[in-house]
């Protein structure tokens, strides 16, 4: 089901500006993987051009190798949407589909992309809810608007809607920013047991999240404003917060800046 | 610091500040005044002229073999003209306008094309009605030689309204957030599916609602008509054959008699033509409410 990513010599470019270049890492499966860095440092470019949702803005472009179990992503021939639907996305804020249910939502992966008897698409929809710990919240009002959950109830049903269409691979991209402590919690341990099944990468300002629910992280930074940005150090996460081998990282955990 | 210090208190409203806001909400209120007058002047003019030849044989009647000084007759034959060309129009530049709008907003953001045709749409949009008529009957009944009829009227109509309905469904595909797109790409869902799924029911109900407006104002249109439907006394129910009517027209006819009779049948004919534009805004209503999300099913 998970499978590992392997990044070499990518550089990410928005018309003529280089976001970030020269990135190379390998993301392990069944692990959560989380980026750190100061904003503006290419963390969230760097995510995106990992399931090709860079090149939806427009201008956006990439170099690079993107291998997924050995077949690079942006190989010649290779369907993005097919990508995508291997590599699933959650988002900084969350957005529900506001036309649809709450049931519609979780199925919007499956129904807009191929028919599927009704009982079937009721077992993946409850299995989704369950894997987002958002089922016994929501099961009896299955019928009624997405968006009139919560905020963190919201972003947990995002994440039912990623992994309904199973796919190997999911991103987040600071999915907790905009939630209080209570809801960040349910989230932080949902991404611990979805790590069992789904290789997970996770963009975050949150430091102590990092460390929480992290294997490995990378630091990114960029030399100065306008410069593209770039790996400073990947490591074990443990490794990483108690002896960081570059100086710039250890000044970024401290809190020194950023 | 002494910047605490030589912070101004906490004081009453000036009487400068009171005055201020009492002439500005005198001036908010008026101007909403004066902008209703009219409106409600018009609805009761029409409904109160409008009722004396409101009844069953107006809506059920044709102009045929009614003489200069007769009283009775009615509209049947424009009611069928007016709701055939108006259908007829939407049915030409409802798909053009809002492919139109698709191809601004989805796909041609920012190329040369996409620019030169918001700048036509723009020109189109202040082109006087009669120029559209005058289109049509140089070009497809004078050139071209085929008849007047209903359908170059709608033809006319569609020039109209088209430019609308484009800037109508862009401004409402414009307003649906980013962040819904890319949650439908970053499911595997390819962008025209997502377009189809996701951005235009999120946008229905504004685009319907612009689409009834785009109508109401062809509904009205008179000069276009008369250069292109031509104008009859009888029920013609073929639009593509032959001279109809329309309500606009039947007004304009009806108003330039010297009778009585016929000067009430105008009012009638106007009455029956707001009414008309009212209840196809209702329906459309109704079809927003009845896909709209927050509806609970």
């Amino acid at each position: 089901m998970s499978k590992q990513i392997t990044v070499s010599g990518l550089d990410a470019y928005y018309g003529s500006h280089k976001a970030i270049e020269d990135v190379s890492m390998t993301i392990e499966p069944r692990s959560v993987t989380a980026f750190i860095g100061p904003s503006g440092c290419g963390k969230s470019t760097f995510l995106r051009t990992l399931n090709r949702m860079h090149e939806v803005i427009p201008g956006a472009r990439v170099e690079g190798k993107v291998l997924l179990d050995g077949v690079d992503l942006y190989g010649s021939g290779v369907e993005p949407v097919s990508v995508r639907r291997s590599i699933g996305m959650v988002f900084q804020r969350p957005n529900p589909f506001p036309t649809m249910s709450i049931y519609e939502n979780v199925a919007a992966g499956l129904r807009l992309n191929r028919r599927m008897p009704r009982s079937q698409t009721d077992e993946v929809v409850e299995e989704s809810l369950r894997g987002a710990n958002l089922w016994n919240e929501v099961k009896d009002r299955l019928n009624k608007p997405g968006a009139g959950l919560s905020g963190g109830q919201q972003q947990r049903l995002c994440i039912a809607r990623a992994i309904a269409v199973k796919p190997q691979v999911l991103l987040m991209d600071e999915p907790c920013s905009a939630l209080d402590p209570i809801s960040t919690l349910a989230i932080e341990d949902l991404i611990t047991k979805l790590k069992q099944e789904y290789t997970i990468v996770i963009v975050t300002h949150n430091m102590q999240q990092a460390a929480r629910i992290s294997d490995r992280t990378a630091f990114f930074n960029l030399a100065a404003q306008g410069q593209p940005g770039k790996v400073i150090e990947m490591d074990v996460t443990t490794r990483m917060f108690t002896s960081p081998s570059e100086k710039a990282t250890e000044d970024y955990i401290t809190g020194r800046f950023g | 610091m002494t910047a605490i210090e030589e912070a101004t208190p906490i004081q009453h409203v000036s009487p400068r500040r009171r005055l201020t806001d009492l002439v500005v909400r005198v001036l908010v209120y008026l101007a909403f005044a004066i902008a209703v007058v009219p409106l409600v002047a018009v609805l009761w003019m029409v409904i109160s002229n409008g009722l004396a030849r409101f009844d069953i044989e107006f809506l059920t009647h044709s102009m045929r073999n009614i003489g200069a000084r007769d009283a009775g007759g009615g509209a049947y034959h424009a009611i069928l003209g007016t709701l055939e060309q108006v259908a007829l129009s939407s049915l030409i530049s409802v798909p053009i306008g809002l492919l139109t709008a698709i191809y601004l907003v989805e796909y041609g953001r920012g190329t040369r094309l996409a620019r030169s045709i918001s700048f036509f749409v723009d020109v189109m949009t202040g082109v006087p009605s009669v120029v559209a008529g005058l289109f049509i009957l140089a070009f497809w009944i004078l050139a071209l030689g085929m008849p007047f009829s209903g359908f170059a009227g709608a033809l006319a109509l569609s020039i109209l309204m088209m430019p609308t309905v484009v800037r109508a469904a862009e401004e409402m595909l414009r307003l649906v957030p980013a962040d819904l797109r890319e949650a439908a790409y970053a499911l595997g869902v390819p962008k025209w599916r997502t377009i189809l799924k996701v951005v235009l029911p999120t946008a229905l109900t504004g685009i319907v609602t612009g689409v009834m407006l785009a109508i109401a104002r062809v509904a009205g249109e008179t000069a276009p008509l008369l250069l292109t439907v031509f104008f009859t006394d009888s029920i013609n129910e073929d639009p593509f054959n032959g001279p109809q009517m329309g309500l606009p027209l039947y007004v304009f006819d009806q108003a330039a008699r010297p009778t009585d009779t016929a000067i009430d049948r105008a009012w009638a004919g106007a009455l029956t033509l707001i009414l008309i534009v009212m209840l196809l805004n209702l329906a459309a209503r109704l079809i927003a409410w009845w896909r709209s999300p927050a509806r609970s099913r």
